[in-house]
């Protein structure tokens, strides 16, 4: 499985994605630039954290329109797994992969603590690894991650299944404690905690590792149907 | 915007223009004396930046040659970017800590940011990739509302950069005394790692090499900026408002990851920050440190405004702006490496043999001096030194004894006090995990970050403790250094090096010139037997208002090194049946304080002296039991004393302990003297633990209740409190002065 970690000018969570999938998995993961216009080859994406072009104008706002974006949204609209996490999500918002918008936490100041999650949803290609319900902790660090969206959209993401990860304590003001998303298909995950950053229980949580070991798993059971 | 006509050199000597720039009389007549001609505008506005006293320690040469900065593990000391220290297997960490204090009294937001990203480019200009942020921050009381805004907007300040550029603000410190209000302290230190032979150094050589200026275009921002840090906070201040630059950490993470790609490429010479001074201070210290001269065009220096002077040009300190110097020849190999991360670099001049500095604007010569001038020659002075009277009163005073009816009303008080009240609502605006190597968090001893791929970790901390400087500068300094290294044994590390930063009032005031001069030679007598090195640091002097100077406050940033990661101890017990034991025993000497501050709202009283080869050997007892694997938890005891250590060590937890005092209660309570620790060691291991630190006496044990007994030698219960009341007074003290509304 080929992973890519999609590296925007102002990226900064990028090392650790990168290292999470090599301790993890001890998987094949490679940077792209954000320059490059190709995903061939590659299994998943992961975009990163960070402040993509500084944030200027809106989180996530003008990384929507790298090159490299509009093979991401080929890549996911042809059903492979994206994930973002943190800038990577407010990105995948900016460009409509998935529904929503990012306010400024409700408190107006960056939150970096960890924090505990619950898996709302363990029947997707990101979470399978997890117990329904099952408490997970995993830092956050972010000053825009107050999600928001309108009560007709949140009527489909609770339909859906969308709503994987909510906040067991509401740290920003996001609506129903929503901390991660997926689109309706279910292959790509926008959340705004680290699970790359909760790979050693030396750093405080190995909670986040299940989350790569699942979509490595997810991709064997594909592979294996494809062939 | 049309062109202003400048002073002539005539006018500018007849009207004596030049001490605006804040150059003195004598001092102008030594740069006539060294060019043997009158300055013109530009000349003389390169001068007073560069001899300014935030440039070339003019005040303070004469005590900083005092520390030792030698030692065994020392790669680099003082005088370049950053001071760097082997760590074996080829590796080595470089840091610095800086002040920003000037331009956070008028813009408390970007003289923060801007501090930090300072500090950033002067680890990474020597090859070193930041993998840490610490800073150090004094405030007034926060019962003021202008205090509140700039505590807050410092904050966040730092964090805006820190979090932005993706590098972990793991530690700090913040006190609050009425001594700060209208000049607080913002110290920023950041550490990076490197290896041997990717060492950089700041140095314009080979002639004919092409001098590239990279990074953001120049403006009028900051122009003086150097200047006005050199003087004290007047009213006028707030029209200093534009000496404060305006800081883009998107830029500055654009060029750090350019420039570490250009430090490992052969076609680079040297490599300098335009920091304070800009480009005046980066290109004629490039030129001196080598022995060399510089050619510098002004018509290629990328400009943001328009029309902007030579003066202007020289003066300015925009951030986010580097300067290269590289091999002739091989300039696109280099300008490659930028295009890639979207920055300019261009070549505006080139290295010369005649050891001038000379710069060109529209055709014309508009500077030629000596570049040993500017970097070199700044006068030393040796102010007048005077003991001041309020030292010799508390010196004629008796020790402090504080009255207490109660003593958990006394210890609940303590923990709510902001100094040593919970800083989470500090540390939660920086992000102190980004990169995932922060193994302990803020709010420790000491923060540790591991370096990958490894099993060594860095542990860090900042401290300086100004209360005991300003009761007695010499006990003080040296009480400033032994609690960095404390900090760090409690973590598991051995202190390597320490950097500082030297936070003082007017040093042209014999009584403040004095604190100085004491105060640093306890520094320096504290490093000669913890065997820390000074390997960089800053002085930042004038922080004074019409209302006084700050307490004399040097801030020590220290770095260690953890050999393993089972050494890895943090300040919070483990589990409960441990036994408790104190090392080191109390003082019954209050002055200085958080008690006497909270009973009597002032330090003052003499200092109990600090025995420092005692201080070393009981830091070195303990560091071997903690690499023996002895002790489950270690934490040093300092504001509050003994039972705010408890207290700190317990909370969040889910643990409790019951505790024994002997002799003077009090003292033993709440009494601050150095040198102490309180650790937790498993019941198994309590034998190994005492024969390697026989003066360790058993004070407790740790246990699942959720209750903290204190009990005296006879056994009478003293205090009981339960974590629930010791958190609620502890957590959230912060967070509520700064909700209050008046």
């Amino acid at each position: 499985m080929r992973w890519a970690v999609i590296v925007f000018p102002g990226s900064n969570a990028d090392t650790e994605m990168y290292h999470a999938i090599k301790d993890v998995l001890d998987g094949d993961v490679s940077y792209v630039w954000h320059e490059e216009t190709s995903l061939e080859g590659f299994d998943a994406v992961l975009l990163p954290g960070g402040f993509s072009y500084g944030d200027y104008l809106r989180s996530g706002a003008i990384a929507q329109f790298s090159p490299i974006m509009s093979e991401v949204v080929r890549f996911a609209e042809e059903g492979a797994p994206v994930l973002g996490v943190c800038n990577g999500f407010q990105i995948l918002l900016e460009i409509g992969l998935l529904p929503g918008a990012m306010r400024r936490n409700q408190q107006l100041t960056f939150l970096c603590k960890h924090v505990e999650l619950i898996v709302e949803n363990n029947q997707t290609g990101f979470t399978s690894g997890y117990e329904a319900g099952e408490k997970i902790t995993v830092p956050v660090a972010h000053g825009d991650g107050n999600y928001y969206c309108d009560d007709k959209t949140l009527g489909k993401l609770k339909e859906n299944g969308q709503i994987v990860f909510t906040y067991a304590k509401n740290i920003n003001g996001s609506i129903e404690n929503i901390a991660g998303i997926t689109n309706e298909r279910g292959n790509v995950l926008g959340m705004m905690p680290h699970p790359e950053r909760a790979v050693h229980t030396l750093l405080g949580s190995a909670d986040g590792a299940k989350l790569f070991e699942s979509m490595e798993r997810e991709w064997r059971e594909r592979d294996v149907i494809r062939t | 915007m049309l062109s202003v006509h400048e002073p002539t050199a005539q006018q500018i000597y007849d009207e004596c223009i030049y001490r605006e720039m804040g150059l003195s009389d004598a001092e102008f007549a030594e740069v006539e004396t060294i060019l043997g001609r009158k300055p013109n505008y530009t000349e003389t506005g390169l001068f007073s930046v560069m001899w300014s006293e935030h440039c070339s320690y003019k005040h303070s040469k004469a005590v900083l040659k005092n520390f030792p900065t030698d030692g065994e593990h020392v790669l680099q000391g003082p005088g370049e970017g950053a001071g760097i220290v082997d760590i074996g297997d080829g590796q080595a960490v470089g840091f610095k800590i800086e002040s920003h204090n000037h331009p956070s009294a008028v813009e408390p937001y970007q003289g923060a940011a801007t501090g930090v990203g300072g500090i950033i480019r002067d680890v990474f200009s020597m090859g070193a990739r930041p993998v840490a942020l610490l800073n150090s921050l004094r405030f007034g009381e926060l019962d003021q509302p202008r205090v509140r805004y700039l505590f807050e907007q410092v904050v966040a300040g730092i964090a805006g950069y820190g979090n932005c550029i993706g590098i972990p603000t793991v530690g700090g410190e913040v006190q609050f005394e009425p001594c700060y209000q209208e000049n607080p302290l913002v110290n920023a230190m950041c550490v990076g790692l490197i290896d041997h032979e990717d060492i950089q150094k700041g140095v314009a050589k080979g002639v004919g090499n092409s001098v590239m200026y990279v990074g953001a275009s120049t403006g009028r921002d900051g122009i003086h900026g150097a200047t006005f840090a050199s003087e004290e906070i007047s009213e006028e201040s707030e029209s200093k408002r534009p000496s404060v630059q305006v800081g883009d950490p998107f830029m500055e993470k654009l060029l750090l990851e350019a420039c570490l790609e250009v430090t490992k490429h052969d076609a680079l010479v040297g490599i300098q920050d335009m920091g304070a001074a800009g480009l005046t201070s980066s290109a004629s210290e490039m030129a001196s440190k080598a022995g060399m001269g510089m050619i510098m065009n002004l018509d290629d220096v990328p400009q943001r405004e328009e029309n902007m002077s030579a003066y202007e040009m020289m003066l300015s300190e925009s951030q986010e702006r580097m300067l290269l110097v590289v091999q002739k020849g091989r300039e696109d190999e280099i300008k490659k490496i930028f295009d890639h991360w979207g920055l300019a670099a261009v070549v505006i001049g080139e290295v010369t043999d005649d050891q001038r500095f000379r710069v060109y604007h529209k055709g014309e010569q508009v500077a030629d001096v000596p570049a040993d001038a500017l970097a070199e020659d700044a006068p030393t002075y040796y102010p007048p030194s005077k003991k001041p009277s309020y030292y010799e009163t508390f010196q004629s005073q008796e020790a402090y004894q504080p009255k207490v009816e109660n003593m958990k009303e006394a210890w609940l008080s303590l923990l709510s006090q902001p100094t040593i009240s919970d800083k989470s609502w500090v540390y939660q605006q920086y992000d102190h995990m980004v990169r995932a190597n922060t193994v302990v968090q803020p709010g420790s001893d000491a923060a540790v970050v591991r370096i990958r791929d490894t099993e060594k970790s860095l542990a860090m901390t900042t401290d300086g403790n100004s209360r005991y400087v300003y009761l007695d500068p010499y006990i003080g300094g040296q009480m400033v250094v032994a609690e960095a290294t404390r900090n760090l044994v409690c973590s598991g590390a051995k202190p390597l090096a320490l950097t500082d930063c030297l936070n003082y009032g007017s040093p042209e005031k014999p009584e403040i010139y004095w604190q100085l001069e004491r105060s640093t030679e306890g520094m320096s007598e504290a490093c000669h037997v913890l065997n820390t090195p000074v390997i960089s640091g800053n002085v930042s002097l004038y922080n004074e208002t019409q209302n006084g100077a700050i307490y004399p406050t040097p801030v020590v940033g220290m770095v260690g090194l953890v050999e393993k990661q089972e050494h890895i101890t943090t300040q919070q017990v483990k589990r409960s049946g441990d036994v408790l034991y104190v090392i080191g025993e109390a003082d019954a000497n209050f002055s200085g304080s958080e008690l006497q501050k909270m009973i009597e709202g002032d330090v003052f009283g003499p200092v109990s002296p600090i025995d420092m080869k005692q201080e070393a050997s009981r830091q070195q007892a303990l560091l071997e039991a903690i690499r023996a694997g002895y002790i489950s938890s270690a934490h040093d005891i300092s504001e509050g004393g003994l039972l705010v250590t408890i207290a700190e060590k317990l909370i969040g937890t889910g643990l409790g302990a019951d505790v024994t005092l002997k002799g003077d209660l009090l003292a033993e309570a709440f009494s601050e003297t150095p040198s102490r620790f309180v650790v937790s060691v498993p019941t198994e291991m309590t034998e190994s633990f005492e024969n390697i630190v026989p003066e360790a006496r058993i004070i407790g044990r740790v246990t699942d209740q959720s209750t903290v007994t204190v009990s005296d030698a006879a056994g009478e219960r003293q205090a009981t409190a339960t974590i629930e009341e010791l958190t609620e007074a502890w957590e959230g003290a912060i967070e509520c002065y700064l909700k209050s509304e008046v």
